[in-house]
């Protein structure tokens, strides 16, 4: 009996105390991540970062565009999460950035995300659209899933990119087993028994590694560009001896043999890359010489599709659009150039590219101007451009922004299944905008819709206990410091003078309680232009 | 079905969406108040006989001309594809368009469609927008021209619509992103996210809020907020979400005997829905239908899709012509390009646009003939070609706007809404 009672009694308490830890998290939670200030100081670091910064100058001062001043540091810590984690920083987050000292706090975000799953994660996945696509793919033959998680691994350990792509092309093996494998049995076609398609798989690489559509030559010669339609022939021939049996993808013996479809006759079509064929080796399958091909140091496509990439994550455009078509006839940014040798002589590696282009003072600048109405200075990078988000991102923006301690790996399964559920559903709703990712549209009316009247945020902005807009009312007992508190986890950003007044005012308002006054605040703040649009 | 009184819209939309946001949204007032005036719902043009809405069946994926709208039955091309007689003497479509056989006195082919794009996403940008894909520009689709030129008239719902819009949904290049089509899925029930959950005075405090906020952000910004839209596609969902013209969208409140006339596919609700849409004054809808990249079984393919087009393309003119809109409305079924005469090793047609057929009925339109005709043998080209602007230019004639207007695009370039000449045998009588 009396044990029974303690165990009724402990029970009790701890429902208690699990409750009021998640109710009220400590303040000061999470020691901050280690920064890695050396990462700063590496060979050439800086001297990359001004010669980017110093070629952007040379073409503001010469076209004589106003640029902008430099942003808010928290402005900033926005940009970096929204591009690398596909989130908003939470309230936890911005209380750690607070503390480091001013003008390092940057650095130590970069370093912060870097180390954080969650970057891993949002980055294989962003990856993954570029080089598998979106859609599900051949039932049984493809795990789209299983190769994020490896990307993510890759990402994770570091593994230099170079070798991450030619894993991708070449790997033999179960796509079970070997994921990188996902990328050759995502073309398989079930009316051909089964055997991926080279044109397709030709058509991948060019695109998501070499940033140029070969591809366009499938049908017809290129406009302007060096290739024919020979050439993809060629490449695709890389693949004509890939198959899928038993045992997964392999590499075997046979010819490349087309359907001629204007002459009507088959004919066998012999690998051949359309320049630089002195890189290409003569060792290894045919997969695994066009790996080596492809990521060669001195194939400049290269590196320079990747950086066109990371940079377009980073701000929202890439700087040569469309983002896998590298051969356009308008000039492209000296940057390009000065970024792809640095990630190229410095074993491709990612973190330190991210480094770089975070630490421009070109990636610093605010994204307003009050002198150039133009729309110039945004085009010519002296102004940050304000590009819409993705829905996965307004979805994780609006899960993180509700909640007051960071949605990550580490959060409580519970959370991080309601993240998951919820995304799927918003991001339906909300529209995805396909393979393009980095197209400069305008919001749409079912966008909005879905903001205004939605479950998402209708439940998120909500008075229920594990709501941000809930705690908040429970923590901060004065009404600015609560204004103050749901315009950081929303905007990421302090309320302005005329701000603040304007909504504790209304907080004292007698029309309706404390509490939904600051659940009408957080629904505001999550509809704003400033919200579904990154700046 | 009575929309809400023009006065009581803008009373709406000025309450809930604060003064202030009149500014921006002034523009779209003046232009509503231009469709207040007298005779408000003819098209801007003079010609009265001109259609003021077009439906665009999208097949996307290429439809084979020869399992449609082109049989050649007996021979070898034709894989055995067998045609039917239509309504009209001398007019055959291929076996499984036998309702739409009936319609033919509405309906119009052309045999002899020719394009030079190949590929899904380019030629889907031909056949939408009447232009080659070009790096500098991107140009609008039919319907975004049509909004942009015919009178508002009395939608307070986006007057450019979308049904199961496909990977590359019409759009409107640069007249401005605005002209994008409104995407939505199977009109099988309400549009979603349509409700406010908040009482009306909670609801306003919150607008107002969110108007004062809007401001800082618009500093320094004006000009790129604006291009956003955000502002723009909120006073267009409020002005959707207290329109009794939402219930357009909506297919249930149809008597099951209409429904079936459409047949009970997601295609069938989206063309019963589009003519709901017309009647509401949308000026274009596109209902997608996909499925037509036959590279492999073409003829089980093709019959799958013809089940369900058929009874939804009959339909809709029946439907539209019961209801007198037909002669007001444009319906126009394309894809982006047709199929090989030649069936290859796994039954399939592949991609073909030297000589594909679209259909077109209705608005301006004159019914039960054929222009072009192909070789059944599959051999030599066909004759009086049709190029995709000549296609363009003749609906625009038929919606009665100018085809050679010319336009400046962002960057300052000329160019005109289609640079090619009308088919006459289908508009003169």
């Amino acid at each position: 009996m009396f044990l029974r009672n303690l165990l009724f009694l402990t029970m009790v308490t701890g429902g208690i105390l699990t409750l009021g830890v998640n109710l009220i998290p400590p303040r000061h939670g999470l020691p901050p991540t280690p920064g890695e200030p050396e990462s700063y100081k590496t060979d050439r670091f800086q001297d990359t970062v001004d010669r980017v910064d110093a070629s952007f100058q040379k073409s503001w001062s010469v076209e004589n565009i106003q640029t902008a001043l430099p942003a808010e540091e928290l402005t900033i810590a926005r940009r970096l999460s929204l591009g690398l984690m596909g989130t908003i920083p939470s309230l936890e987050e911005i209380r750690q950035f607070e503390t480091q000292p001013s003008g390092e706090r940057v650095n130590w975000w970069i370093d912060h995300i870097l180390q954080d799953r969650r970057y891993a994660d949002y980055l294989a996945e962003r990856m993954a659209r570029a080089f598998v696509g979106t859609e599900d793919g051949p039932f049984i033959f493809f795990r789209r899933r299983k190769f994020v998680a490896w990307l993510s691994e890759q990402i994770t350990k570091g593994v230099p990119y170079d070798q991450v792509v030619r894993e991708v092309i070449a790997t033999e093996g179960l796509w079970t087993e070997k994921p990188a494998t996902n990328f050759i049995t995502v073309t398989i076609q079930n009316d051909k028994e089964n055997q991926p398609d080279p044109v397709r798989l030709a058509g991948r690489v060019t695109r998501a590694f070499l940033g140029v559509r070969l591809d366009c030559a499938q049908c017809h010669d290129h406009p302007f560009a060096p290739w024919k339609q020979a050439d993809f022939e060629g490449f695709s021939a890389f693949f004509g001896q890939t198959h899928v049996g038993f045992r997964g993808v392999y590499d075997g013996p046979g010819e490349y043999i087309i359907d001629d479809r204007k002459k009507e006759v088959k004919r066998t079509v012999l690998p051949k890359v359309a320049f630089a064929k002195e890189l290409l080796p003569a060792e290894g399958t045919l997969r695994e010489q066009m790996s080596i091909w492809v990521t060669h140091k001195e194939n400049p496509y290269f590196a320079r599709a990747a950086v066109n990439r990371m940079w377009a994550l980073l701000c929202g455009q890439p700087l040569v659009a469309p983002v896998d078509n590298l051969e356009t006839e308008a000039p492209i940014a000296p940057a390009l150039k000065i970024l792809a040798d640095d990630f190229t002589s410095h074993d491709f590696d990612l973190s330190r590219l991210v480094r770089i282009i975070a630490s421009t003072q070109t990636y610093r600048k605010q994204s307003l101007s009050l002198l150039d109405s133009s729309g110039l200075a945004e085009k010519a990078w002296a102004q940050f451009p304000l590009s819409r988000l993705r829905p996965e991102q307004v979805a994780g923006s609006v899960l993180q922004a509700s909640s007051v301690a960071t949605v990550n790996a580490d959060s409580h399964l519970v959370t991080r299944l309601v993240r998951y559920g919820a995304q799927n559903d918003f991001i339906k709703r909300y529209g995805d905008s396909g393979d393009d990712e980095f197209d400069s549209r305008g919001g749409t009316i079912p966008q909005r819709l879905v903001m205004l009247n939605g479950k998402l945020v209708r439940e998120r902005s909500g008075g229920g206990p594990f709501t941000a807009s809930t705690r908040i009312q429970w923590l901060a007992s004065e009404d600015p410091m609560a204004v103050e508190l749901v315009f950081l986890a929303v905007l990421t950003r302090r309320p302005t003078l005329e701000e603040a007044v304007y909504f504790e005012e209304k907080l004292q308002a007698p029309e309706q309680s404390r509490g939904q006054e600051i659940q009408d605040l957080f629904w505001t703040l999550v509809n704003t232009t400033e919200f579904s649009w990154n700046h | 079905m009575e929309p809400l009184g023009r006065r009581h819209f803008i009373r709406t939309t000025a309450t809930l969406a604060g003064a202030t946001w009149l500014t921006p949204i002034g523009q779209w007032l003046a232009r509503a108040a231009d469709g207040e005036a007298p005779g408000a719902l003819a098209p801007k043009a003079t010609d009265a006989s001109a259609a003021q809405s077009v439906i665009v069946l999208w097949m996307q994926g290429g439809p084979s001309q020869l399992e449609s709208f082109d049989p050649h039955e007996g021979f070898k091309i034709a894989g055995g594809t067998t045609k039917i007689q239509t309504s009209v003497k001398g007019i055959y479509l291929a076996s499984g368009l036998e309702q739409l056989a009936e319609e033919m006195g509405s309906v119009s082919l052309i045999r002899s469609m020719m394009s030079k794009e190949g590929d899904h996403e380019r030629g889907t940008y031909n056949i939408k927008t009447g232009f080659r894909p070009d790096p500098t520009v991107i140009h609008p689709s039919l319907g975004a021209v049509a909004c942009h030129e015919l009178a508002i008239g009395r939608a307070e719902i986006p007057r450019h619509v979308s049904i199961l819009s496909s990977q590359w949904p019409a759009r409107g290049g640069y007249l401005g992103d605005k002209w994008d089509a409104f995407l939505m899925d199977d009109p099988a029930g309400p549009v979603p996210d349509t409700k406010s959950y908040l009482p009306q005075d909670r609801e306003k405090r919150r607008l107002e809020g969110l108007n004062f906020v809007e401001q800082s952000f618009a500093k320094g910004r004006s000009k790129r907020v604006e291009e956003t839209l955000h502002r723009e596609t909120i006073r267009g969902a409020l002005k959707m979400m207290t329109s009794e013209q939402l219930k357009a969208f909506d297919v249930s409140l149809e008597p099951q005997s209409v429904r079936d006339l459409y047949g009970d596919t997601a295609f069938g609700r989206g063309c019963l829905a589009a003519r709901r849409l017309v009647e509401a004054g949308v000026r274009c809808v596109e209902v997608n239908l996909g499925g037509w990249d036959t590279h492999a079984n073409n003829h089980q393919f093709c019959a799958a899709n013809l089940k369900i087009l058929d009874p939804a393309f009959s339909g809709l003119l029946r439907d539209l012509r019961q209801r007198k809109l037909l002669d007001k409305t444009l319906v126009i079924c394309m894809g982006e390009f047709g199929r090989t005469p030649s069936i290859n090793p796994t039954g399939g047609r592949d991609h073909w646009p030297s000589g594909f057929s679209i259909a077109l009925a209705g608005g301006g339109i004159q019914g039960g003939r054929v222009i072009g005709e192909t070789d059944p043998e599959g051999k030599d080209e066909p004759k009086k070609q049709v190029k995709v602007a000549d296609l363009h230019s003749t609906v625009f004639e038929a919606l009665g706007i100018d085809h050679k207007k010319v336009n400046q695009t962002p960057i300052g370039r000329t160019v005109k809404f289609s640079e090619g000449d009308p088919v006459r045998a289908l508009l003169d009588a």
